[in-house]
C-alpha cells in the first residue's frame, strides 16, 4: 500500500514530478498534491462526473484513475480554461450568461465534458449535447441552462469561424 | 436603471467558473489531521463494546474516540419547534451509546495523519454487537408489540392540528372521498458531501471552523454549549457550499466531533464525508403514509378534510424535531377554502437514517396527498379536475385568510393572492390546452400520453431577524457583510443588487460576504426561503443608511443641499448640474477619523442595520406535466413541464427561474426515481448513485416558467416572497395525475416514486396495450 512511485504529469501545460502512493487517485493528486482544487469530488465512484478532467484529451473521471496511471499524461483541468489574461473562455462565459450554474460544484466537470464534446464535435445537435451532458449530474440547475450554454458556445464558435 | 428586478449576472460565477471557489475540502490548515467515522453496519443491535486496540496501533493514528471517552455524552438538541412534548428521549448522541439504531450511525472516530491512513485504521475498529429485531415501517413501529428503539418506545408523539367542525361537515357531506397515499424516502443529496475543518488556537482560546453553513449562529451556540466555550470565541467561516436543500448545515454528530478533537489534540482536524456515508448519514426526508378523506357537496364544494399521517422519522429525532410532520399537517389545506380540518400525525422512529427537512418540507408531501384526493374526487363526482379546483380555490373575498394552524410558530395568515388568476396564467402561458389536445390525439393513435395539474401553497420567511453592514472603502469599492449563508442559491448576487441600487453602483463591483460569525454577530441563517426577505431587508436598510451618509458628506463637499444629491455610477452629483460631483471614493476618504470627528460623526462610510420579524409569506403556484408512458416497460417520460409561481417581487428573475427549474428536477426525481430502500434486516440498498437515482439531463425535460409578481408582500421592504422551494412542491402530484391520464385510470397512482413495476401493473389492469413506436 505504501509503495511510492515518482510520476511526471503535465497539468494545463506545466510539468510536475510527484511522488505518489500506488493507490492515490488522480483526483487527489490534482487537488491535494498539486493544489488544483477546481476539480471536485462528488461521489468517488464514477457516476456524478464532477471530477471530470481531460487526460490526453479524453474526458476522464479523475476519481476512478490512479495518479500512477497518469504518468507522462497531459491533463487539462478547469483552471486551464480561462485565457492567459484571466478572461473567461467562450464556454465559461456562456455558462455564466445562461445561469448554467448555481452552487458551482459540478460546474468544472460539466465545463471539461463540454470542452471535450465541442472539440470532437464542434457543431453538435441538441440531442447530441443532451446525450453528452447526461454523463454528469447536477443537483441544482435542472440541466436546461447547461444545455443552452453549450449550445450557445457551439453556435458562437461556429459564428466566429464563419468566413 | 435599477439592479433589482433585472437578471444581472451572478457575482459568485467569476470564481466558480474558474474553479477558484473555496469549498470546505479546499481548506487545508498546517499540521492538520484527518477524521474518519466508523459507522454501524447493523440496523439495530446492542453495542456491548468497541475494540479499538488494533486501530490505535495502526500507522499514523493519533486518536480513536468512542462514546466511552465522552463524559457527559452530548446529544444534539432540536433547533425547530413544535415542542408539544419533550423530545429529549429520542435525541441522537454524537457517538452510539449502548445500542446502534440505524446502519450508518457513528460508533467511533479515528484521527490520523492523512485520509487514507484514517480510513485504513477505521476498518480495524470492531464494534461488538448483539442483534436486535428491526422495525422499518412507521405504522408498524407504533404497534404495542413492535421492537422498541428507545426507552420511551417508538412513537415520538402524535400531533393533532385542525380547526372547525370536521365531524359535522363529514356528517352532512354528499360524498366522502378517501385515499391512501405514500411518499417515498427522498432527500436533498447535494453534489458536494458534508465536511468540516476545525482549528483551535490554545494560546488565544479561539476555535475557527470552516464548512458550517445554513444556520451558523445557531450552530455556534450549540457547539459553545457542548464544548463549554464562550460562543464569542468560536468563529464559523463562510465557504462555498455545493448545494444545501435543507440537509446541509444542520448540526450533526460530526459538527461536535471535529471541533472537539481539534481542541483535544491541539491540531487542526479535517473531515470530508464520502458519498457512501452521505447516503446513510445525512438527513433523509419525506417518507410518509397518509389516509386522507375529503367531505364534498354534490357540486364539488370541499367542506372538510380529515387526515392521518404516519411519519417515518428514522432512528432519532434530529435538529428539525417534528417540524416536517407539523408542516405536512398545517400546509395540507393549501390554496383552497376548507371550512374544517382535522389532522393527526404519528411521528415514529424506525431503524433507518434519521430525517430532517428537504426542500419544500411538508409541502411536497401535503400537495401530493391533497391534489391526488382532488383528482380522485373530481373523477368520482364527474367534475373536471380543473373545475373542481376552481370551485374551491381561495378568492379575493376570502382574503385575508386565517387558519388556526401553526407554521413555525405562527398561524397561517394568507394576506394577498390571486389564486384563480395564477391558474389561468399557468394554463395560458404553457399552452396547456394544446398539451391536453396533443395527449388526446396521441392516445387515439395508441400512445399513452397524459397531462396533470397540481396546485400548491408555499410558505417562506417568517420570524426572526438578520443583520447587515454596508460599507464603502477609500478605494470606492462597496462591501456587504450580512447574515445568511451561501448554498449555491445566488444570495451574494441578490444582496449586491439590493445594495447597488441604494448606492448607485454596479452590483458586479460589490464584495459580499455572508455566513461569517465574526463579521455579523447574530442571525437566523439561510433556510425556509427566507434570505432574500431577511438578509435582503437588512441590506436594504443598511445600504439606504450608508447612501444617506454619502449624500450628507457629498453635500458638504459640494456645498449643496443633501436633498439635491444623487448617487449614480459610483458618484454623488448635484441634481441638475451633471458636472458637479464627487466619487464615492472621495466621499469615503472624507469620512476618515479626523474629518468625521470634526463633524461629530463616527468615522467610515458605513452603516449596520437589523431587519426584524417580517411576517410569514405565502407564495403559491401551479405545476403542469405532460408524460408518455411505455406500458410495456413501465417507463415514464416527462415530455413537457411548466411552473407558474407567484413570488411577490423577483429581485433577479433568472435566479428565480433557476430555482424553479432546479426544484422541478428534484421534484421529478422524487416523482419517478428517488427512494432510499432497505432490505428486511434494515440494510440500506441505496448507498451509491447506481442505486439512489438522481435525474440526469436525459430525464429532465425543458421546464417552462411564468414568474408572477401579482401580490408583493406588504411585510418586507422588497415585497419579496421566497422562491427557493416552489419548484419542487407539485411535481409528485402533477406527474402522478399525468400518468393516470395517460393510462385512463383513476386512484391508481398514489405512491411516489412511481416505479416501472407499478406502472406496468396499472397499465395491464387498465388493458392498455403496449403501443408500437411509443418511444420514437
Amino acid at each position: 500500500m505504501s509503495d511510492v512511485h515518482l510520476i511526471a504529469i503535465t497539468v494545463n501545460g506545466t510539468r510536475h514530478e510527484v511522488a505518489v502512493e500506488a493507490r492515490r487517485t488522480l483526483a487527489d493528486v490534482l487537488r491535494h498534491d498539486l493544489g488544483h482544487t477546481g476539480t471536485h469530488l462528488g461521489c468517488e465512484h464514477g457516476i456524478c462526473g464532477a471530477c471530470t478532467v481531460l487526460v490526453d484529451g479524453q474526458p476522464t473521471r479523475s476519481c476512478l484513475v490512479f495518479g500512477v496511471q497518469a504518468d507522462d499524461a497531459e491533463v487539462e483541468t478547469v483552471e486551464g480554461l480561462a485565457g492567459a489574461d484571466g478572461a473567461l473562455n467562450p464556454l465559461q462565459d456562456a455558462f455564466g450568461a445562461h445561469h448554467a450554474l448555481q452552487c458551482g460544484f459540478c460546474t468544472p466537470g460539466f465545463l471539461m465534458l463540454a470542452t471535450a464534446l465541442l472539440r470532437e464535435n464542434p457543431d453538435p445537435t441538441d440531442d447530441e449535447i443532451r446525450e453528452a451532458m447526461a454523463s454528469n449530474i447536477c443537483r441544482c440547475t435542472g440541466y436546461q441552462s447547461i444545455l443552452e450554454a453549450v449550445r450557445a458556445a457551439a453556435d458562437g464558435a461556429a459564428e466566429a469561424a464563419a468566413p | 436603471m435599477t439592479a433589482v428586478g433585472r437578471s444581472v449576472r451572478r457575482v459568485e460565477d467569476a470564481r466558480l467558473l474558474r474553479g477558484a471557489g473555496r469549498f470546505v475540502d479546499d481548506v487545508d490548515r498546517p499540521g492538520q489531521l484527518w477524521m474518519r467515522v466508523v459507522r454501524a453496519t447493523s440496523a439495530h443491535a446492542r453495542l456491548v463494546g468497541v475494540d479499538t486496540a488494533a486501530a490505535r496501533a495502526a500507522p499514523g493514528v493519533h486518536a480513536v474516540l468512542t462514546a466511552a471517552d465522552l463524559e457527559p455524552l452530548p446529544r444534539i438538541p432540536v433547533r425547530l419547534g413544535p415542542f408539544d412534548e419533550p423530545l429529549d428521549a429520542f435525541l441522537q448522541p454524537v457517538l452510539a451509546d449502548g445500542a446502534v439504531r440505524y446502519v450508518g450511525e457513528p460508533v467511533a472516530v479515528v484521527v490520523a495523519e492523512d485520509p487514507y491512513a484514517a480510513e485504513d485504521a477505521a476498518e480495524l475498529v470492531v464494534p461488538e454487537l448483539e442483534a436486535l429485531d428491526v422495525v422499518l415501517d412507521a405504522a408498524r413501529a407504533i404497534e404495542p408489540d413492535a421492537p422498541a428503539l428507545h426507552d420511551r418506545g417508538n412513537e415520538v408523539l402524535a400531533l393533532t392540528r385542525g380547526y372547525g367542525d370536521a365531524a359535522a361537515a363529514f356528517e352532512r357531506a354528499d360524498r366522502v372521498v378517501e385515499i391512501e397515499v405514500e411518499v417515498g424516502r427522498h432527500t436533498g443529496v447535494p453534489l458536494e458531501t458534508r465536511g468540516l475543518v476545525a482549528d483551535h488556537d490554545a494560546a488565544l482560546g479561539r476555535l475557527t471552523i470552516w464548512g458550517a453553513t445554513k444556520v451558523p449562529h445557531f450552530n455556534r451556540r450549540v457547539l459553545a454549549g457542548l464544548l463549554g466555550m464562550d460562543e464569542a470565541r468560536i468563529a464559523l467561516r463562510s465557504t462555498d457550499a455545493g448545494g444545501g436543500f435543507g440537509v446541509r448545515g444542520e448540526f450533526y454528530p460530526e459538527d461536535f466531533l471535529v471541533p472537539y478533537l481539534a481542541r483535544a489534540l491541539g491540531r487542526p482536524v479535517k473531515w470530508i464525508e464520502d458519498r457512501a456515508e452521505h447516503l446513510v448519514a445525512t438527513n433523509h426526508s419525506r417518507q410518509q403514509r397518509r389516509r386522507l378523506a375529503g367531505a364534498f357537496a354534490a357540486d364539488g364544494e370541499l367542506l372538510a378534510l380529515r387526515d392521518t399521517v404516519w411519519h417515518d422519522n428514522g432512528a432519532y429525532v434530529r435538529t428539525h424535531g417534528v417540524v416536517v410532520a407539523e408542516l405536512t399537517l398545517s400546509m395540507l389545506p393549501g390554496p383552497y377554502r376548507v371550512a374544517a380540518y382535522e389532522g393527526r400525525a404519528h411521528v415514529a422512529v424506525t431503524n433507518k437514517t434519521p430525517c430532517g427537512t428537504y426542500r419544500g418540507p411538508g409541502r411536497y408531501e401535503a400537495t401530493f396527498a391533497r391534489e391526488r384526493l382532488l383528482d380522485a374526487a373530481a373523477d368520482e363526482l364527474g367534475i373536471d379536475r380543473l373545475a373542481l379546483r376552481r370551485r374551491n380555490l381561495l378568492t379575493a373575498g376570502d382574503l385575508p385568510h386565517h387558519r388556526d394552524l401553526p407554521v413555525l410558530g405562527h398561524p397561517v395568515e394568507i394576506d394577498a393572492g390571486d389564486f384563480a388568476g395564477l391558474l389561468d396564467a399557468a394554463l395560458e402561458h404553457s399552452g396547456y390546452e394544446d398539451w391536453t389536445r396533443e395527449a388526446a390525439e396521441a392516445r387515439e393513435r395508441g400512445r399513452a400520453v397524459g397531462t396533470g395539474v397540481a396546485y400548491f401553497l408555499e410558505k417562506s420567511g417568517g420570524g426572526g431577524f438578520e443583520r447587515a453592514r454596508v460599507s464603502v472603502g477609500a478605494d470606492g469599492r462597496a462591501t456587504v457583510a450580512a447574515g445568511g449563508a451561501t448554498l449555491g442559491q445566488g444570495i451574494e448576487t441578490v444582496l449586491a443588487q439590493v445594495a447597488a441600487d441604494a448606492l448607485g453602483v454596479d452590483p458586479a463591483g460589490i464584495d459580499v460576504t455572508v455566513g461569517d460569525t465574526d463579521l455579523v454577530s447574530a442571525g437566523g441563517g439561510s433556510w425556509a426561503s427566507r434570505s432574500t426577505i431577511f438578509s435582503g431587508g437588512a441590506v436594504r436598510l443598511a445600504a439606504d443608511a450608508t447612501a444617506e451618509r454619502a449624500r450628507e458628506v457629498a453635500a458638504e463637499l459640494l456645498e449643496a443641499a443633501p436633498g439635491d444629491i444623487r448617487l449614480e455610477d459610483g458618484r454623488a452629483v448635484v441634481a441638475g448640474s451633471g458636472d458637479r460631483g464627487v466619487t464615492l471614493a472621495e466621499i469615503a476618504a472624507a469620512c476618515d477619523a479626523t474629518s468625521a470627528g470634526r463633524r461629530g460623526d463616527e468615522p467610515g462610510l458605513t452603516a449596520a442595520r437589523t431587519f426584524v420579524d417580517a411576517p410569514m409569506t405565502y407564495p403559491y403556484g401551479v405545476h403542469l406535466a405532460q408524460v408518455e408512458v411505455d406500458s410495456a416497460t413501465g417507463g415514464v417520460r416527462v415530455l413537457r413541464y411548466f411552473i407558474a409561481y407567484e413570488v411577490g417581487r423577483a429581485v433577479n428573475p433568472a435566479l428565480v427561474a433557476g430555482q424553479l427549474v432546479g426544484g422541478a428536477a428534484q421534484g421529478l426525481g422524487g416523482a419517478l426515481l428517488e427512494a432510499f430502500r432497505y432490505d428486511a434486516s434494515g440494510q440500506p440498498q441505496c448507498t451509491s448513485f447506481m442505486d439512489y437515482l438522481i435525474p440526469s439531463a436525459a430525464e429532465v425535460p425543458p421546464v417552462g416558467t411564468a414568474i408572477r409578481e401579482d401580490a408583493p408582500s406588504p411585510g418586507n421592504p422588497l415585497g419579496a416572497k421566497g422562491a427557493g422551494e416552489g419548484g419542487v412542491d407539485g411535481a409528485g402530484a402533477a406527474v402522478a395525475a399525468a400518468v393516470e391520464d395517460a393510462l385512463g385510470v383513476t386512484r391508481a397512482l398514489v405512491e411516489v416514486p412511481i416505479v416501472p413495476e407499478r406502472v406496468r401493473a396499472v397499465a395491464a389492469e387498465a388493458g392498455t396495450r403496449p403501443a408500437v413506436g411509443a418511444w420514437s
